[in-house]
């Protein structure tokens, strides 16, 4: 087992290379699914923000 | 058309030789790079004719794209652009016409100055003869594709460094081939391969250039 | 008249405005991620290992030849990724569809990441084969000039404040780009030729053996489902924001999903 990961001598070589291509690749996509959950928490706040900003005017036209 | 094509250049040569900067700037430049490579290395002669035609090639290369802001900058900023896109004639054969204004103004001048920094880089005569032609069939290949690059960073305040981004990578084929002849040449090789490289990239870009320029001055003045 | 007219005449081009609506985009490509992400996780895990254990020992490199099994594919990417944002770039300047642009800009970090891979798996490879980190052989060349194109596009892509103008100045970048590459690599192999004498400048022998290409193809084909899932993910993003202000992504936004 331990041969098969040493790669001859060259097991340094192949092994950062394919942990390099994992994290760049895990990163890449991963970034845009976060991306989405701040956009939706951000929108959403927006959202409520205008909906409260239209309740208050309504108040003010009643008074 | 052609009116209007002529008259363009003449416009245009006319401003450039009242702001005579414009004209002499580039070529300071160009003079400057080159005279630093010799103190930065060594004043040898093996070494200097060595990495001679590459030197003068990048200096060249730097001060067609340092010289680009000229080519549509004060005619942006005074409205004169907008009034080309809105004109009748084709706006591509007008940027043609810009364009070539801007080669004969900073290419131009570097090949006439050319056959100096040769001798002091220690180039030998055919080696500054090959300079001369590939600077004449190269110089407006870069105001030709700087043009596309100019175009679209025209509108945006800080474009001179990201202008460097986009252009530079474009140079290369022609940095390739012009420093490999005049390497080639002074070796007593055949060049003839190179120039047709270049001769068949000048007339690619002249054909497309403009019209690619024209599309971005489209978008930038949108 | 003009193209976008025109073009709305057409059944056929009715059809695909209707598709790239940002609202039909939106639920389709929803569904389409998951399969593309798992599949593309599945044959990168299988590819991945054939390459690493299965596929014989190269008699030359010895087992350093397995970087190739990314380096490759990624090579292959680099270019193809280029290739798709200069042709939706064309799409949207000609047909004004706002999700070609999208497609053109989610696609740019993505293609600069697997140049970068390229580049850094081609040195990794090079320092047990050259005995050098970075040599300058004539794709590594080639892959460093093309990182440069996608750090320019992505340079001009924020600088310019509009998205709309920022995404039309990029189409155009892209073309002009893609017309010249093929140029660029012409030169680039012509001075290698020159310069170099005999190096091992081959990564992909024409004559490659077949257990070693299976993995390859694998691998080639996983880092395709993968570009896929994660461009519809970016552009997802994208629309979401650039559609903020319409009534499905509020909707959308409450339901919380």
């Amino acid at each position: 087992m331990l041969e098969l990961l040493q790669m001859g001598k060259y097991g340094a070589y192949v092994w950062s290379s394919y942990g390099l291509a994992v994290a760049l690749m895990a990163y890449v996509a991963f970034k845009p699914l976060f991306d989405k959950k701040t956009i939706f928490k951000e929108l959403s706040m927006k959202y409520r923000r205008e909906v409260n900003l239209a309740n208050k005017a309504k108040e003010q036209e009643q008074l | 058309m052609y009116n209007a094509f002529f008259s363009l250049i003449k416009r245009d040569l006319r401003m450039a030789f009242r702001h005579k900067s414009e004209i002499l700037n580039p070529l300071f430049f160009f003079v400057i790079v080159v005279t630093l490579f010799p103190l930065g290395i060594s004043p040898d002669k093996h070494i200097l004719a060595e990495i001679g035609p590459g030197i003068i090639w990048v200096a060249a290369l730097l001060a067609a794209m340092l010289s680009l802001d000229s080519l549509f900058r004060s005619d942006y900023e005074d409205g004169t652009l907008e009034l080309m896109l809105l004109s009748e004639h084709p706006l591509s054969v007008l940027v043609l016409a810009k364009i070539i204004v801007h080669w004969l103004v900073t290419g131009f001048p570097i090949i006439v100055f050319s056959p100096l920094l040769g001798t002091v880089m220690f180039l030998n005569g055919e080696a500054i003869e090959t300079l001369m032609i590939t600077l004449l069939l190269g110089t407006p290949i870069l105001s030709l594709i700087g043009a596309i690059g100019m175009a679209l960073v025209v509108a945006l305040k800080r474009g001179g460094m990201l202008l460097s981004l986009l252009v530079l990578p474009l140079y290369i084929p022609v940095l390739i081939f012009s420093s490999n002849a005049v390497g080639s040449s002074m070796a007593g090789l055949s060049i003839s391969g190179q120039l047709y490289f270049l001769a068949a990239f000048l007339i690619f870009c002249i054909t497309l250039a403009p019209i690619a320029t024209s599309a971005a001055l489209r978008v930038s003045l949108e | 008249m003009n193209a976008v007219t025109k073009a709305k005449t057409n059944p056929v081009m009715k059809f695909i405005y209707h598709f790239a609506s940002p609202k039909h985009f939106y639920r389709i490509s929803g569904k389409l991620v998951p399969w593309f992400g798992w599949l593309a996780v599945i044959l990168l895990i299988i590819g991945s290992i054939d390459g690493l254990f299965v596929a014989p020992v190269d008699y030359q490199q010895g087992d350093s030849y397995r970087i190739i099994f990314i380096h490759v594919p990624a090579a292959w990417m680099s270019m193809f990724i280029y290739m798709v944002m200069a042709v939706s770039g064309a799409i949207g300047l000609i047909w004004k569809i706002k999700l070609a642009d999208v497609v053109a800009s989610s696609s740019a970090p993505i293609g600069a990441a697997f140049t970068f891979l390229a580049l850094v798996t081609g040195a990794i490879w090079g320092k047990p084969m050259w005995g050098a980190w970075w040599v300058w052989d004539a794709r590594l060349t080639a892959e460093l000039i093309l990182l440069f194109l996608y750090l320019g596009f992505m340079a001009l892509e924020a600088a310019i404040e509009d998205p709309r103008a920022a995404a039309r100045a990029c189409a155009i970048l892209a073309i002009v780009g893609v017309v010249n590459i093929p140029i660029i690599h012409y030169s680039v192999e012509w001075w290698n030729t020159l310069h170099q004498g005999a190096t091992v400048t081959k990564f992909d022998k024409p004559s490659i053996h077949i257990s070693m290409l299976i993995p390859l193809l694998i691998m080639a084909v996983g880092f395709k489902l993968y570009y896929a899932a994660v461009v519809l993910v970016r552009a997802r993003n994208k629309v979401l924001y650039a559609e903020q202000n319409n009534r499905w992504v509020k909707d959308l936004v409450k339901s919380g999903c």
